[in-house]
């Protein structure tokens, strides 16, 4: 967590790259594929043609051919990279069990996916590396009796090698990558609102960083393949081929076994053990106008607009799938229904969290304010992912807490600060761009701006709210915004409210 | 003054993940076999005779089967091992029978063996039994070959040429 802060430092949270390590993926993924595709047309299947094409493009193209070359190779690498730390970052921050496992499950076909089209493009080279490459392979699958005759004699001697079987590697390797594409698109059906492409300058700096690389340490092969010599020792790739010397080491048996273990292993991970059973929201028809809102924001498509079941002269409803939902109340704090202004019998929006219904939020909101005192009592509107705002509490500070900062109806700001029950709010939850459930900080910034509904009403004086994102480490930052914010209010006043409060709740 | 220094410090970042891709994108070197080391592969796939030997037909068993399925011979379809012997100046470098594959143990006896040795001038021997025979061998084939460090050796055996074929 404290590497990102460094990371929200250089490079600001707009570009910070560990936010967008999956879009980074993505990034790279079309690099490869439009360099890939450059470096096929140059490209001759056979031997040695196929390596006599490759040298072609690097010797005498070195000025775009030899470019394309190296980007292909560097940026597949740093898709390896990217993965690597895109695996670490879900583990490391929960966001892998509960509803996400269908993220994570198939996360891991494509994680042999890569590797694999990585082994077969370096098999396309025809140097001493593709013959490693090539050897260990077919030593590797001679392992699995699944061959008449041990595939690995294909490179027995000079006079084995079979160019049909160069055909196919050929052909695997373009195969192989649409087919990881479509699993990357399969990756994102449960992710709402997904963000595939890193920010601009990132992505700028990223193919910068790709392009001098390429000049400076371009990538070139390592002598034509010669079966009567054995290839060692080579310069690996070590983000690709791994798993050869492994099988060195281990034997060809216990790296299928690692390998199938692993890949189990990972397969049940979201359930090792599995995330705390949630409460999913649950919808009321009574109040639900079928405004779809809830279902846009949902950063987990778990909610279905299906048609009307009760009647009512709505086209829609709102359905809520509890095998997907999260409960992370980001729906409540879409829901136009969600006000605390509503006095009219009970308090029950078109959409609630049982665990915290918008109920018990106004009553305990109401009872925490009911106690500060002070010339600048202060609300604090916090999340239970990132900083605890409990220990914040004081005889000016009340808090409360909540699934997540996206919960926050705005209208509840405009609640305590019109009602004068407080003087000022603050609003806090995780970083921007580390949101636990992945949205419910950009959707709350976009309400209080004014650019998503529903709104915060033009007439609550912003300079009476404080958001000051924080996670669990930023404590020391968070009273520091605190204090200061508090001497602001100080200076502005109570808060004097022109419009009565009766006719707004009229106009809702 | 601070984008500047911003700037500088994602330049900081970048050089270092570039120079962690150029770190292992090609490199370190892995060397599979030692340094001053040959290897030999030693490999075939070959049909053994069958274990019951064949048998000839007699002219009236022969008029009893279709026209097309007419062969002289019968054999039983399981097979019989393939044992194999390598010897490099005398000393043994690899033995085993090999048991037929297949589930009726009718398809070949397989083998792929990767055998690191010392550079050098060496005598390779390579035997081969595929019949009922108690002693010695069918196939023997003895090689002086001077392997250069590095240098790869296939073995392969094929029935139709004249056995052991050294590449
Ligand atoms: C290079 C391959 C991969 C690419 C390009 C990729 C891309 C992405 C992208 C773009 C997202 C959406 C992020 C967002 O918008 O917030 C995502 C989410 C996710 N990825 Fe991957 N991914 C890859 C591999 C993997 C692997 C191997 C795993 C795990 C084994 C994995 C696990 C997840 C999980 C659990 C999420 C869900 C995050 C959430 O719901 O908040 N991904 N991935
Ligand atoms: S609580 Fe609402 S927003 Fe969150 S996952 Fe469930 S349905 Fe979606
Ligand atoms: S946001 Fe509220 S009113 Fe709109 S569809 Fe969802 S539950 Fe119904």
């Amino acid at each position: 967590m404290w590497i990102e802060g460094w990371f929200d430092h250089i490079f600001g949270q707009k570009w910070n790259p560990t936010y967008c390590l999956g879009a980074l993926g993505y990034y790279y993924f079309w690099i490869v594929s439009i360099s890939g595709i450059y470096v096929y047309i140059f490209f001759d299947t056979g031997i040695p043609a196929a390596f006599l094409s490759v040298e072609y493009l690097t010797n005498e193209q070195w000025w775009l051919g030899g470019i394309m070359r190296s980007l292909h190779r560097y940026a597949s690498d740093a898709m390896v990279a990217m993965m690597v730390l895109h695996i670490i970052r879900e583990f490391a921050f929960d966001r892998y069990r509960g509803g996400r496992w269908f993220s994570w499950i198939t996360g891991i076909p494509m994680i042999w996916l890569i590797i694999i089209a990585g082994m077969t493009g370096y098999w396309l080279v025809w140097d001493v590396l593709a013959q490693y490459v090539g050897e260990s392979t077919t030593e590797l699958l001679d392992w699995i009796p699944i061959f008449g005759e041990p595939i690995a004699r294909n490179f027995l001697a000079p006079s084995h090698i079979d160019g049909r079987f160069f055909t196919l590697m050929t052909f695997t390797h373009i195969f192989v990558p649409l087919f990881l594409l479509f699993v990357m698109w399969i990756h994102l059906q449960r992710v709402a609102h997904s963000r595939i492409n890193p920010p601009r300058g990132l992505a700028i700096g990223t193919f910068i960083m790709l392009m001098v690389l390429s000049l400076v340490v371009p990538a070139t092969s390592q002598g034509v393949a010669d079966l009567s010599v054995a290839p060692s020792p080579v310069a690996l790739d070590w983000f690709y081929l791994w798993v050869f010397p492994l099988a060195d080491i281990f034997g060809p048996g216990m790296v299928w076994g690692g390998l199938f273990i692993g890949s189990f292993l990972l397969l049940i991970t979201p359930w090792l053990p599995p995330a705390k059973k949630v409460t999913p929201a649950i919808v009321d028809l009574g109040n639900c106008n079928g405004c779809t809102r809830c279902a846009v924001d949902c950063p987990f498509n778990a909610i279905a607009m299906v048609k009307r079941s009760d009647g009512a002269a709505f086209e829609h409803e709102a359905v809520v799938d509890p095998d997907v939902c999260v409960a992370c109340g980001i729906c409540v704090g879409s829901c136009p229904t969600a006000t605390p202004f509503r006095r009219a019998g009970d308090l029950v929006p078109g959409i609630d969290l049982p665990d915290l219904s918008l109920a018990t939020m106004r009553e305990k909101v109401d009872t925490a304010t009911a106690k500060l005192e002070g010339p600048a009592r202060l609300m604090v509107f916090g999340c239970d992912k990132a900083l605890k705002v409990d220990k914040f509490r004081g005889k000016d500070i009340a808090t409360i807490s909540m699934p997540c900062a996206g919960m926050l109806p705005p209208s509840f700001i405009d609640y305590v600060l019109s009602k004068k029950m407080t003087d000022g709010v603050v609003v806090t939850g995780c970083r921007r761009g580390e949101c636990h459930y992945r949205l419910g900080q950009i959707w709350l910034e976009e309400r209080l701006d004014g650019n998503r509904d529903p709104r915060l009403r033009k007439r609550v004086p912003r300079d009476r709210i404080l958001r000051s994102w924080a996670s669990a480490t930023d404590g020391r930052s968070f009273e520091k915004n605190i204090t200061k914010f508090k001497g602001d209010i100080e200076l502005l006043g109570p808060y004097g409210n022109e419009n009565p409060t009766e006719k707004d709740e009229a106009g809702q | 003054m601070k984008q500047i220094m911003q700037y500088i410090a994602q330049g900081v970042v970048y050089v270092g993940f570039a120079w962690f891709l150029a770190s292992f994108a090609a490199g370190p070197d892995y060397a599979r076999i030692p340094e001053g080391q040959s290897l030999i592969k030693f490999s075939f796939a070959h049909s053994a005779k069958s274990k019951g030997g064949c048998r000839k037909l007699s002219q009236d068993e022969l008029m009893e089967l279709a026209p097309n399925m007419r062969k002289p011979e019968v054999c039983s379809r399981e097979r019989l091992p393939v044992s194999v012997k390598l010897s490099m100046d005398g000393k043994v470098l690899y033995e085993d029978d090999l048991q037929p594959t297949g589930l009726h143990s009718d398809g070949p006896s397989k083998t792929y063996q990767r055998i690191v040795i010392p550079s050098g001038n060496h005598t390779i021997t390579a035997y081969l039994k595929d019949t009922v025979r108690e002693e010695g061998f069918d196939y023997i084939s003895e090689k002086q070959i001077n392997f250069l460090p590095g240098q790869s050796l296939a073995i392969d055996f094929t029935r139709s040429g004249d056995g052991f074929i050294f590449e």
